[in-house]
Formats: C-alpha cells, structure tokens, sequence
C-alpha cells in the first residue's frame, strides 16, 4: 500500500475520509451513497461521528450498523423522503461543470446521443430538493467540463434563476480521487477545498477543464484515525475492493 | 364473479399497433418479461412505452417495437447501461419523453386520480425542461407562489405487471420487498394485465402473507395470466433472483443471436431454451 500520509493511508482511503465527512453533523437525516467508496465513507461516518444517519441495504430496507433490519422505504416511500428534505444523497457525475451542473444522461446531442449514458434518473428531484454531493472517481478533462451536454443534476447558477423552486438547493462537496471540492465562492462556482495527500493543484488544474477557484493555502485531505482505518480495512472492506475503484 | 385467466398469447391479442404501454417492475426487477416476450411473438408496433426501463425496454426496442419512449432511464441494475436501450438511442430509434424519476412517479398518479397534471418540484433548472419543449409549469395560488412543473398524466392503454401471487379474480400480490409502482400501474391503464408466478385461490392469499401484499385490486385488472419464471432474468423476490449469468449473456450477445436462440418459440420454449443454454454452461 502505498500513500505519503504519516497513518500510512492509500488514495482510496483518503477517498473514504472525504466521502465521509461529507455526512459530518447531517443529524438524523438518510444518507444515500452510490457508489463504493461513497458508501464506505457513509457507513464510516455512522460508525464514527455521524451515528443518527438512516442507511439502506441497497434496495427498500433501512439497515443498522450490523445489518438489524429497522425499517421500510420502497421507491415511492424514498421519493417522498427525497422531497421532505431529509436526506443527503452522493451521486455519480459523468460530467460536471464549474457551478456544479451535472450530467449522467448522454454525451453529445441529446436528440441524436454519441454516448448514451443511464437518463436523468432522480438527479432533479435530488438537487432540488435535499442535499446533493457528487463522487468522481477518475478526475479528469472529460468529467470536468465547461459545459455538461445534459444539465441532469442543477448547478447552482441554474438553480438561482430559480430562488423560489430551488429555495432547497444545496451542493455541499464534489470529492475526486484527487480532491475535495466545494461550491464556497462569491459566484458559486467550484473551489478546491483539499487536495488529497500526494497531490498538487498543478495535476488537479491539469485534470480539470475549466478554471476552479484555489485558496492560496490548500489544506490536505484529513488524516483517517487508527480507528477509521482499522474499520474501514478490518470492517467494512476486508476484501480491499476500494483499490480496485481508485488506483495509488 | 368473473374468472380473468387468460394466456399471454390472449392478452397480447388485445393490444393494437400504436397504444400506449405502461410497464411495471423497475429497472431489472420483477418485470413481466413473459407478457413482453409474448408481445414479441406478434406483430405489434409503434408503441408508446412508459416504463422504470430494463430489458424491457431494451427488448422492444432491440425488436423495433418502439416509437417512442417515456423514461427516467434504463438500466440492468448490475449492469448499469441497457445495452439495446442504448443502442437504440444512439442510431435515433425512438422519439423519448425523459423524465426524472419522482415526476414519472407523479405522472403515473396523475393518471390513476383522473388529473390532468400534478405539480413536482423537480425538473425546473433542469435540461428535462429543454429537452421536452411541451412541458409546462404551474404557479402557485397561494402566498409561496413557487412555480413547479405540471406533470402530465401518463395515462396508458394498457398496463402489464408482474407479481408474485394472484387470485384469479384479478388481485394480486407482491411478496418481495418493493411494490415499485405496479398498482399505480394498472391504475393509470385503461386495461391492465397481470402476470404472477401462481394463481392461487382468494383465501390462500392471506395464509401466505399479510393483506398489506395485495397491491392490486381486481377492479383494475383486465386479464391473469399464470407465468412461472415469468419475470425471468430479471429478480422476483422471494420466488426467484435475478438470473446474473443469463442477464450477462442477454448483453452481451447481438440481438439477432439472441433472439434467433430464445425468442422464436412460445413461452415453454423460452424456458427450456434457457435451462439448455445453463447445462450447456455448467
């Protein structure tokens, strides 16, 4: 395992820790992680600091820690959940955009797609609605894009032609596999907010194709505790399946 | 009362070339595959299908049975792009209404309750707005005044869904752990069929399970068709999971092949094509 941290953690790791913080002091509120490693950085953050988050088994049970079946939400019952607001989902973006606009429903002319991906799914009721952060897994020119060809998930420069609509809005953090990024500008547009240990803002620029708002200092990337690292290598992910979805 | 049992090949026979078709199940999930391989058999085209897309949907419009489409997307679930479905869209097969999820949702009620449209808090800001230009929003009346979009109702001719038990009045009943979104379904079609693993008589469906599993109501329900494995390959929990290595083989395979190795004879060929194609497999 490689990782220039002093605890000795992989970029996946560091990937868990900025998934996970994203659910720090949500409350009593579901967390909705798609995805690897934003689900390992849920049920980290319910082991550690964030014990009221309400978690699934995937499917339409709501599941405790040791996997004690305490409740019910079937599609329709998670939909009305999604418009109460309680709720902090982290989805996947094959494109982003400066002010968060995402896209994961086709690439190229929506009326005639070159690549056409899964559809808009819920990612409209999502950012409207409860809050909505995003897991990149592979950062790069291709996924950070000027303009996204579907606007699926709504950027905050759309939502503030809407203030009454999208009164719910909020996009708290994108985390990459090279950051952590957050929307905490003047204009709303996306600032580094850490880099990953072992990472420069030079490759993060390089990576990106637009032009991100960075602080003059960048933090790194918290380190995991002994214990977060132990859960998550002992735990939650024994068969180190996090390695196969981020490399280093 | 009225015994609704009828075949597949029956309940196809009712449909015509340019209805509108609501499927239910979700995704790769408990989907009425055996009414849809029946509706393959015929010669039904043109149709608008409204579904939580997976084969399904990758199915008829590998077959070109589609005109157009409305979806929030279509998927396999453990493979996450449909392989035909997204064909399909890349060489223009099909005219599509995407839509996000709670607004399908809200279309489908809007139907079922006899309204034109329902308001949702969804899709403004969006690109589903500028990709369905006739959409339209509503404001409002009270002192919030906050504008949402008027979901249409997604009112169908018919309906097909699978569960697991039914009677053959026309209850039926789910015993997995998602309703999804059947009963709305075949309330929002002016005919729905109902495909179930096991027809079984009205007082044994509250032996097996609590009355809180019998998600449709016969009042809504046109025919019952008995169909063992009938949501094959997708899962029908508790009866069944999702065959995996068969689903890979589905997308994995040209459709043509496919088609040519299961779908030329009925429903009993299917399944014995199926359980020769494991043992070859094995």
């Amino acid at each position: 395992m490689s990782g220039d941290g002093r605890g000795g953690a992989t970029r996946a790791e560091y990937c868990v820790i900025a998934c996970a913080e994203a659910w720090r002091g949500a409350g009593e509120i579901l967390a909705s992680p798609m995805g690897l490693v934003p689900s390992l950085g849920a049920r980290l953050a319910r082991r550690t600091f964030a014990p009221d988050l309400l978690l699934t088994d995937g499917e339409a049970l709501l599941v405790g820690p040791d996997g004690t079946v305490e409740g019910w939400l079937p599609y329709r019952q998670h939909l009305a959940l999604v418009t109460g607001g309680r709720r902090h989902v982290m989805m996947g973006a094959s494109q982003i955009d400066r002010y968060g606009n995402q896209n994961i429903s086709c690439v190229g002319d929506w009326s005639l797609p070159r690549r056409q991906l899964l559809g808009v799914r819920g990612a409209p009721v999502n950012t409207l609605n409860n809050a909505t952060s995003y897991w990149v897994p592979r950062h790069s020119r291709r996924v950070f894009v000027a303009k996204v060809d579907m606007v699926c998930g709504v950027g905050y420069d759309r939502a503030a032609a809407h203030p009454g609509t999208a009164r719910f809005h909020r996009l708290p953090r994108v985390v990459s596999d090279l950051g952590v990024f957050d929307f905490a500008t003047p204009d709303r547009s996306m600032r580094l907010a850490s880099l990953h240990p072992g990472v420069t803002v030079e490759q993060v620029e390089e990576a990106t194709g637009f032009a991100l708002a960075v602080p003059e200092e960048v933090p790194y990337t918290r380190e995991p505790s002994v214990e977060e690292l132990r859960l998550i290598r002992e735990v939650l992910d024994p068969g180190n399946a996090r390695a196969r979805e981020v490399q280093g | 009362m009225s015994d609704k049992t009828m075949t597949a090949e029956e309940a196809v026979a009712r449909l015509e070339s340019g209805m509108t078709l609501g499927i239910g199940g979700w995704g790769s999930r408990r989907k009425p595959m055996a009414l849809v391989r029946a509706l393959l058999r015929t010669e039904i085209t043109d149709l608008t299908v409204v579904s939580y897309g997976g084969p399904d949907v990758g199915m008829l419009a590998a077959a070109g049975r589609i005109r157009k489409l409305v979806a929030a997307f279509a998927t396999l679930d453990s493979i996450p792009l449909e392989p035909h479905f997204r064909a399909a869209r890349e060489r223009g097969a099909f005219e599509l209404m995407e839509v996000d999820e709670a607004m399908f949702m809200w279309g489908l009620h809007a139907a079922a309750n006899r309204l034109p449209f329902l308001p949702v808090r969804a899709g403004i800001g969006s690109d589903v707005m500028r990709v369905n230009p006739s959409l339209r929003t509503v404001t409002s009346p009270y002192a919030d005044g906050e504008t949402f979009v008027a979901m249409p109702a997604l009112r169908m001719d018919a309906a097909f869904v699978h569960v697991n038990r039914a009677d053959r009045l026309g209850n039926g009943q789910y015993l997995g752990p998602d309703p999804y979104f059947d009963d709305l379904f075949c309330e929002a079609a002016d005919t729905a069929y109902v495909s179930c693993e096991r027809i079984v008589d009205t007082a044994e469906l509250t032996e097996e399970a609590p009355p809180q599993s019998l998600l449709i109501k016969r009042h809504v329900v046109t025919g019952v068709v008995e169909a063992p494995n009938g949501a094959h390959f997708t899962s029908c929990a508790p009866d069944y999971a999702r065959d995996e290595p068969f689903q890979k083989r589905y997308a994995g395979t040209a459709w043509p092949e496919f088609a040519e190795r299961f779908l030329t004879g009925d429903e009993h060929a299917y399944q014995a094509a199926v359980r020769a194609w494991r043992e070859e497999e094995a």
